[in-house]
């Protein structure tokens, strides 16, 4: 059953950034969500194979990305930094590599801070490689026992912060997109992924009270920003990847349930929901995101930030120099701005927000449904709701509520085109039925069962 | 407007229903099943792949039209096979190993089957010795490729070394996905590159013809 039934956050005027009413304390004295928005850079390799052969060149790479990114920000004198270090497949099923990359980010972040005072704190990334098998198994099998062995190698070594973009449920979700189904959205997220999510975040729970460190954060990425970028590339309607957006921030918030404290992981954009929620620090990405994807929610994502990430860049060379020293420039720039507003009082801060809010906010359905009024609408929906599956169907009418509405009174762009799916959407949810077990009879009948697990989802 | 037409008409608009009468009739008044597919199917879902295009249409509603195609090729492919008519051309798509992306790879196939090529869909994480082993098997003409992660960018050019190292210097090999370009194609040897789904299939019709 869910654990949050009531609001952390039901002031839009509380939910800003650089805030959050429990904020999380690192080793190095860092406070995210204490009154200071911190850069978190992410990063990755060229096009390059991963494997024993090329090892030696990959953690050479690594070395040059901390270096570079921790003598930048020293130079800026960044208050403190968020590294986080997301893994490629590779590394996580030989958790030793994974393992080996940690500790040279970590030796070196141990460097900064001894001879210049730097703080600051890894997130440990690793690849949710249950999805390498199809179907995947998702709660045994090497795969699975590797991605733990990876996450406790980790957090032995010092990584404070444990994340994953976790997959379950995805083996119908990428069908109920091109198909434009919301209910097997629902299917996928609120019965699947929030089983998934449980199970996941119970192991990782355990390592993180094992070794001292926090379980951070999971996001929908592999929901809510497949269907943001397949909207970004005109293959589904804006609005729908809206929905599918709102509807994420059920399946994510589970991870909070089982223990997980934040900073959120930068691509939940739904973060701004589950900070609501949950109170929790939450970590964003948005324009500095653009080196990975584009989105439309290039500032207002920053309107409730703990941390502001770029989501991940190669370690290639511009003409500013390597691309994870420029990014992380970048964002230190950006906070800088932000914890400008801060230090100036709770109306600078607030007016800065407003404008990040209201540059984004009017042109995408995306945006409109992650502002800090909507998104507390779309938080009560939520709570308020007895079960996931409920809560599914409710913040999904509850977005196409807020969408319609702000067509209506021309707060929000929607094309002429897309409007039609917004009571399709509707219809279709209110149609649903009113009990989970049932629901799960119906659809069991429709998706492709060969594709998942059955039993790995309780189901 | 004639029932061929008509037959356009229901697969654009996705009826499977009427997609599927519609193709019996024809058959009971004698048109032979291949006009069937040239005239009627294979243009309606040209019809629908310029508007997703030119952005009149999403994914969703374009699948849709793909599955009122496949009901009538339901009832027509039967007739094909006994009669030994086979698509034209036959394509092998597949993610690149060690990449788990495929909705990119899954749109282009559709696309590709609404074109009437045979389409055979080898997955995800597909090492060269499938893709050989694929083409051989199906005599295929064309090889489609999509990575999606940078770091899987390399086993394009794996694989089509391998290709043309195992003697499928006639097949031809089209790329796509988020970190490629037309540059990488040409650095790996591959034929054409293919921006998105949408164009893929004009590619693809391109360079089995050449």
């Amino acid at each position: 059953m869910p654990k949050f039934s009531s609001l952390a956050i039901s002031n839009p005027a509380d939910l800003r950034f650089g805030v959050a009413p429990k904020p999380l304390h690192t080793r190095r004295g860092m406070t995210i969500g204490g009154g200071i928005v911190y850069p978190e850079l992410n990063f990755t390799l060229p096009p390059m194979f991963v494997n024993e052969t090329t090892m030696t060149e990959v953690k050479r790479q690594y070395q040059e990305i901390i270096d570079g990114a921790l003598h930048r920000a020293v130079e800026l004198e960044a208050p403190g930094l968020v590294i986080e270090f997301e893994t490629l497949p590779p590394m996580t099923e030989n958790p030793s590599w994974g393992i080996d990359i940690a500790k040279i980010l970590l030796d070196a972040m141990e460097k900064a801070h001894t001879q210049h005072g730097l703080k600051s704190v890894l997130r440990m990334t690793p690849n949710d490689t249950r999805e390498m098998d199809r179907p995947p198994v998702m709660r045994s099998g090497l795969l699975w026992e590797r991605m733990l062995e990876t996450f406790e190698g980790s957090a032995a070594a010092g990584a404070e912060l444990l994340s994953i973009e976790s997959v379950g449920g995805k083996e119908v979700h990428d069908d109920a997109l091109m198909t434009g189904d919301i209910s097997s959205v629902i299917f996928s997220q609120c019965v699947m992924g929030v089983r998934d999510m449980r199970f996941l975040w119970t192991a990782l729970d355990k390592i993180a009270k094992q070794y001292g460190v926090h379980c951070a954060g999971d996001t929908a990425c592999g929901f809510g920003n497949t269907a943001m970028v397949l909207a970004e590339q005109r293959m589904i309607p804006r609005v729908f990847a809206a929905v599918v957006r709102a509807i994420s921030a059920v399946r994510t918030l589970v991870g909070y349930e089982c223990g997980c404290v934040g900073p959120g992981k930068d691509c939940g954009y739904e973060n701004v929901i589950l900070k609501a929620i949950t109170g929790f620090p939450m970590a964003m990405e948005g324009k500095t995101s653009a080196c990975a994807h584009l989105s439309p929610l290039g500032n207002i994502a920053a309107a409730t930030c703990d941390t502001w990430s770029n989501e991940s860049v190669q370690n290639i060379k511009l003409l500013g120099g390597m691309a994870p020293t420029v990014y992380v420039e970048q964002l230190i720039y950006d906070c800088r701005l932000m914890n400008q507003a801060l230090a100036d009082g709770r109306d600078a801060s607030l007016m800065y927000q407003k404008w990040m809010v209201n540059s984004d906010a009017a042109l995408d359905p995306q945006a409109y449904v992650l502002s800090p009024a909507s998104a507390i609408t779309l938080a009560q929906a939520i709570v308020n709701a007895p079960d996931y599956y409920s809560a599914g169907k409710n913040v999904a009418l509850a977005a196409i509520k807020l969408l319609s509405e702000g067509y209506k009174n021309g707060q929000v762009k929607i094309s002429e085109l897309e409007l039609p799916w917004l009571d399709n959407m509707r219809e279709t949810i209110e149609e649903l039925p009113a009990a989970e077990g049932v629901f799960i009879d119906q659809m069991m009948a429709i998706v492709e069962t060969d594709k998942f697990v059955p039993k790995d989802y309780d189901l | 407007m004639n029932e061929l037409q008509e037959l356009s008409v229901a697969v654009e608009k996705g009826n499977r229903k009427e997609a599927a009468r519609l193709t019996q009739v024809l058959l009971d008044a004698g048109v032979p099943p291949m006009e069937i597919v040239e005239t009627g199917l294979v243009p309606a879902m040209s019809v629908v792949g310029e508007k997703f295009k030119n952005n009149q249409v999403f994914v969703p509603e374009m699948l849709i039209a793909a599955r009122a195609m496949k009901e009538a090729m339901g009832i027509i492919q039967p007739l094909l096979t006994a009669a030994g008519i086979k698509p034209k051309y036959t394509a092998i798509i597949g993610t690149v190993q060690g990449d788990l992306h495929d909705i990119g790879k899954n749109l282009v196939a559709m696309m590709l089957k609404g074109a009437n090529f045979n389409v055979i869909d080898v997955g995800t994480n597909v090492p060269p010795e499938k893709f050989i082993a694929a083409v051989k098997e199906h005599n295929a003409q064309l090889v489609g490729l999509s990575a999606l992660l940078t770091t899987t960018m390399p086993a394009m050019k794996t694989t089509v070394d391998a290709m043309r190292a195992a003697g499928l210097s006639t097949v031809r090999i089209m790329i796509g996905g988020a970190p490629i370009t037309q540059q990488f194609a040409n650095e790996i040897g591959a034929d054409g590159y293919s921006p998105d789904a949408a164009s893929a299939v004009d590619l693809a019709t391109k360079l089995v013809a050449a």
